[in-house]
């Protein structure tokens, strides 16, 4: 049977009088939807072949190339959309589970777009940002219930701190493993978390020999395929992440395919060249919250208790259970991943359909934390799409020490958002290990754009604590009488824990 | 000098470099009638070599000693003064191809009408070279070389 059931998803159109034959389209699309006709000297386009990437686009020269949806219209019809007819000719095609890759793209409801934030006026004064000192300095880990000082005249502290994160901006970037992305992506987001002071995450895929020299800013991530852990790898990095669950794929573990693992990454992930890495779905050993701290306690005693250990997991329906016992697991921090968070390949009827929103997730999380008086044993990290810096303060706010970014950073890089990761052809360099396609992303490039994200970021930040009147993101944690809900039911803002608009 | 230096390994391979010294080089300097009225007429100073999934971007490396400059009869091939490009005074050239012969980068072609000798003119009008200005990989940069 002929594929005439699957149709392009864009139409890629050529402007005749622009275009100049120089073949950039050609050599750049991995894809094959450009070819040059040597005969009659002129380029053709393939549009069942586009993806949307817009590398084309983006590096022709004369601007001759657009790409627009494919307008090939089905009758109208809101509950079979042509992406539910779609899906159901590939299957029906090909057989097998849709994948797909990024965060959840479906229209469902973007809480962070229903809160809206603060400012002084009149009563209270607003702050400069740029007259007066801002403080965005930020502590992950267990912080002790109360301070013991000894001494009299002098006092000296008795309290032992635990090992801390130190973070000059409250957004770190979040577990993408060298696998899932390029050498090239994972030695940016290391250079740039040292130079701008916060964190990368190594992800599952273990920490490359040439990047333990960022490690001392490096996340050390522990999952289920444990993979290129050993204790050499534990102490390199400044905390430990024991990964059991992904906002994207809650309940569901990965897969590498062997043609990814060339000999760098088997020997960074510990496992022979050409075999698939797969990650089993739980941790074999953990299979209750006293399993989870037996983990948590070995990686604190091969880490001589010098490394926060944290866990992360997927937002879920009991999350705030289940963080809870993370946390009196002995947990130095939780970082939880919403439904909206990124994947570099995942089952598309998954990612699309498993999880809750980050906010509710993260102010459920947080009241229960506090109720239970355990707040201040364990830093709250939050993940699942932060696109802006709006977002983080409102996260914040709402009770997270710190945001994950994923796709955010990746955008930064070039990523287009095409959603084609799983298929190891990034037209950008980033989710691919095809010698061919990971030399277009220049680390020196993609550290400078991940260094300028996050520094405008940080100033937005301050620009709007100093417009709320508050000078450290200290007293900005948990203030959610900074939030305020519109177009929210009664029962929304009561998990959200915050007031209507104009109460 | 500052010298156009090629990051082979941030190289990609899609010509734009060649695209934007066609450009320059051409009459009218606007990129479309450029390569509608000139394409046949200009061969550009960087030449992309392209070998399986590396390339590498080559122009002239504008030696200290250059050895094309010797073995120019009819002198050519000079030493710009100002800027220390070698350039070639086309009026002059007889294409004999005996710099093409002894370029040890093998950065000198034959010009478009197949008379003259066509190289890289080091961009000496402009603050940096467009081949270099363009690359969207920074893989050719502008670097003092020691």
């Amino acid at each position: 049977m002929p594929n005439w059931l699957i149709e392009p998803d864009f139409v890629v159109e050529r402007d005749p009088d622009r275009c100049i034959q120089c073949e950039v389209c050609v050599r750049q699309c991995a894809n094959e939807a450009h070819e040059f006709d040597e005969e009659l000297q002129e380029v053709f386009t393939d549009s069942t072949r586009c993806v949307g990437c817009h590398r084309c686009a983006s590096l022709c020269p004369t601007d001759a190339i657009s790409i627009r949806p494919a307008e090939l219209e089905f009758r109208p019809n809101e509950n079979w959309s042509a992406q539910a007819i779609r899906n159901i000719y590939k299957q029906s095609e090909q057989g097998g589970v849709l994948l797909t890759g990024m965060g959840n793209p479906e229209p469902l409801p973007i809480y962070w777009d229903r809160m809206l934030l603060n400012a002084s006026q009149v009563t209270n004064p607003s702050i400069d940002p740029l007259r007066e000192p801002m403080e965005l300095l930020t502590h992950i880990g267990s912080k002790p219930q109360r301070l013991e000082f000894s001494g009299g005249e002098t006092p000296q502290l008795e309290t032992t701190l635990g090992p801390q994160l130190e973070l000059h901006v409250p957004v770190m970037f979040s577990a993408m493993s060298y696998g899932s992305i390029s050498y090239n992506a994972s030695e940016a987001l290391a250079r740039a978390a040292n130079e701008v002071g916060t964190y990368a995450n190594t992800g599952e895929g273990g920490l490359h020999e040439d990047l333990r020299q960022y490690a001392g800013r490096m996340i050390v991530q522990v999952a289920s395929g444990r993979f290129g852990v050993d204790v050499d790898y534990l102490n390199s990095g400044a905390a430990v992440e024991i990964k059991i669950g992904q906002g994207a794929k809650p309940g569901i573990g990965g897969h590498l395919p062997g043609e990814k693992v060339s000999a760098d990454i088997s020997a960074t992930r510990m496992i022979p060249e050409g075999t698939d890495a797969l990650s089993p779905a739980p941790h074999h050993d953990i299979y209750s919250i006293e399993d989870l701290r037996q983990l948590i306690y070995a990686i604190k005693e091969a880490t001589r208790y010098r490394k926060p250990v944290g866990v992360k997991i997927a937002a879920v329906h009991h999350v705030a259970a289940i963080a809870s016992g993370c946390v009196r697991a002995g947990a130095d921090f939780v970082a939880i991943d919403g439904y909206r968070g990124g994947t570099g390949a995942a089952p598309t009827m998954i990612r699309n359909n498993v999880g809750i929103p980050i906010e509710f997730a993260l102010a459920a999380v947080d009241s229960r934390l506090r109720e239970e008086g355990i707040r201040q044993d364990a830093g709250l990290i939050v993940a699942g799409s932060f696109r802006c810096a709006a977002d983080v303060v409102k996260a914040i706010a709402l009770g997270a020490d710190a945001c994950y970014i994923g796709t955010a950073a990746l955008v930064a890089m070039g990523c287009h958002v095409c959603q084609k990761c799983y298929t190891g052809r990034c037209n950008w360099g980033i989710a691919t290990q095809d010698p061919y396609l990971t030399r277009r992303l220049n680390p020196n490039i993609a550290t400078r754009r991940l260094v300028n994200l996050l520094e405008s970021w940080a100033h937005e930040i301050q620009e709007i604590m100093g417009g709320m009147g508050i000078n450290a993101i200290e007293s900005l944690r948990g203030n959610r009488d900074h939030l305020r809900g519109v177009n929210l039911t009664d029962r929304e803002l009561n998990v959200l824990g915050i007031q209507m608009a104009g109460e | 000098m500052k010298r156009i230096i090629i990051h082979e390994e941030y190289c990609i391979g899609c010509g734009l470099c060649e695209v934007h010294c066609i450009v320059k080089h051409s009459r009218t300097g606007k990129i479309i009638r450029a390569f509608k009225e000139e394409r046949d007429q200009i061969v550009p100073g960087v030449q992309v070599e392209r070998d399986g999934y590396e390339s590498f971007a080559l122009q002239c490396r504008h030696c200290d000693d250059a050895v094309c400059i010797e073995a120019c009869m009819t002198g050519a091939m000079h030493r710009d003064p100002e800027t220390g490009a070698v350039l070639c005074d086309t009026d002059r050239c007889v294409g004999c191809w005996m710099c093409i012969m002894v370029c040890p980068a093998g950065a000198i072609q034959q010009g478009a009408d197949g008379t003259v000798a066509s190289k890289c003119d080091a961009c000496t009008d402009e603050e940096i070279p467009v081949c270099v200005a363009n690359c969207p990989n920074e893989a050719l940069v502008l670097e003092d070389e020691e």
